[in-house]
């Protein structure tokens, strides 16, 4: 018989790891920009992640990886990124505009590529089948988005703020609310899924999903902004965030040639 | 470089509505007399299979291009869903969840001008994404290929397809284990810098 797993546990192993990692970073050691694939405060990495570190693949100007997928006007359609209007009538929620821009680590933009959200509802509810938790599906909302960006690597969704929803992680365990996004770059290697967060939310310190992001400012760019400008009166809620993908680009290998 | 990169966060349970798009791993058009079949399981470091996984396959297309083509995610125009590829272009992306037995199929032509098919494996679990190669048996020469002359031959196997036993001709085995069981090796995984 295992005993369970508290708050109390995780919370402390979390703070272990950020110790352990200031402690690595005042060595000398680099920042750490994403997250390490086994973080044991998150129990479901523990057997899906390599025991050997990656083998380092660089400087192979003929790497398929620094190409990538490419997509088009036949990929999505005009209501896709507005997960709001896809029923036939309206989600229940605090409508809110998701913005910001895509791009690579030099800064330029990452023009007509695909972004993919997908969340829960307001109130915290997937509509999957393995979601089985007991808040209301809405019969107006699916939660899914996609969009392709702009010339300026802008994108923007229109959507409902989703809720928290517990996890079994440990007793008691709740994720903060998020959206899941699906990002691509100009090549694969570039190829970024993760989760945006709302400000100010006061499950962070207890989520060991955002906290496997052990710096703290790399952890900072997770959360969107709320940018009252983007707001629309007696409309929407807008936030601002935007996303950079790391690894190397297509141009980089053309700009070495 | 100068701007922090965006974190990578798992790809979660609940993306199974979400990302798998219909016929997401058929990449040949239906009935190419070229098509090859690349399937196996995705296993955990108990050896169990990991019916939560997501996998995602980039490739040239059999005339040695690399630009790729939309088409996809090809949606229908009057209702909106994903009707997929047109089976003329080919889109050298594919997507597809494994099953409740952690098993994955995809089929595809082979590549020009590199002898490996690009993997990316997202999963409940996994914080970031595991990059690795398909290796097709009779392209791939393991003493020219930079790559696999760095590796040992049994970390190098894991990268190599294999043909299937029994099965028909084009239809190779490549399993994906996440971590070291305490019998399998596990799989190669990538960093590109
Ligand atoms: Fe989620």
């Amino acid at each position: 018989m295992t005993t369970l797993l508290t708050q109390g546990d995780i919370s402390a192993e979390i703070a272990d790891e950020r110790e352990a990692y200031a402690a690595r970073v005042a060595a000398g050691a680099p920042v750490e920009n994403h997250p390490g694939r086994g973080y044991a405060p998150y129990r479901g990495s523990l057997l899906r992640h390599p025991e050997r570190p990656l083998v380092a693949v660089h400087g192979d100007p003929e790497a398929v990886e620094l190409s990538g997928p490419v997509f088009g006007v036949t990929d999505v359609t005009a209501f896709d990124h507005d997960l709001t209007r896809q029923h036939r009538g309206e989600p229940l929620g605090e409508r809110v505009k998701v913005t910001g821009r895509v791009l690579d680590r030099d800064g330029r933009a990452v023009r007509g590529q695909l972004v993919e959200i997908w969340q829960a509802n307001a109130s915290g509810r997937y509509a999957h089948q393995r979601d089985d938790h007991p808040a209301p599906l809405d019969p107006h909302f699916t939660g899914v988005g996609r969009t392709l960006t702009g010339d300026d690597g802008e994108y923007e969704f229109v959507t409902v703020k989703p809720g928290a929803y517990p996890w079994r992680n440990h007793v008691g365990a709740w994720r903060p609310a998020h959206i899941h996004f699906s990002l691509f770059g100009t090549a694969f290697t570039q190829r970024l899924v993760t989760q945006m967060y709302f400000p100010g939310d006061p499950l962070f310190p207890y989520d060991p999903i955002l906290q496997s992001v052990t710096d703290e400012s790399a952890r900072a760019r997770l959360v969107a902004a709320y940018d009252h400008d983007l707001s629309v009166p007696e409309w929407a809620l807008g936030y601002r965030w935007d996303i950079v993908l790391d690894g190397p680009s297509a141009t980089w290998t053309e700009e070495g040639r | 470089m100068s701007l922090a990169p965006t974190p990578s966060q798992t790809v979660g349970p609940f993306y199974g509505y979400a990302l798998p798009f219909a016929r997401g791993g058929d990449l040949a058009p239906t009935g190419h007399p070229d098509t090859i079949t690349v399937h196996g399981h995705v296993y955990d470091g108990a050896g169990e299979p990991v019916p939560d996984a997501l996998v995602e396959i980039w490739q040239p297309a059999p005339d040695g291009s690399r630009t790729g083509a939309p088409g996809s995610l090809r949606r229908d125009p009057v209702t909106g869903g994903i009707i997929g590829r047109d089976g003329v272009a080919f889109t050298g992306f594919g997507r597809v969840a494994t099953d409740a037995d952690g098993h994955y199929v995809l089929r595809t032509l082979p590549p020009g001008g590199a002898p490996y098919l690009s993997l990316i494996v997202f999963a409940r679990g996994l914080l970031h994404h595991l990059c690795t190669r398909v290796y097709l048996p009779g392209r791939a020469d393991p003493t020219a290929d930079v790559l696999l002359a760095s590796l040992s031959p049994g970390r190098r196997d894991t990268l190599l397809a294999a043909p299937d036993g029994g099965g028909a001709p084009g239809v190779l085995r490549f399993d994906i284990r996440l971590r070291y069981d305490g019998v399998h090796e596990e799989t190669v995984f990538l960093a590109f810098h």
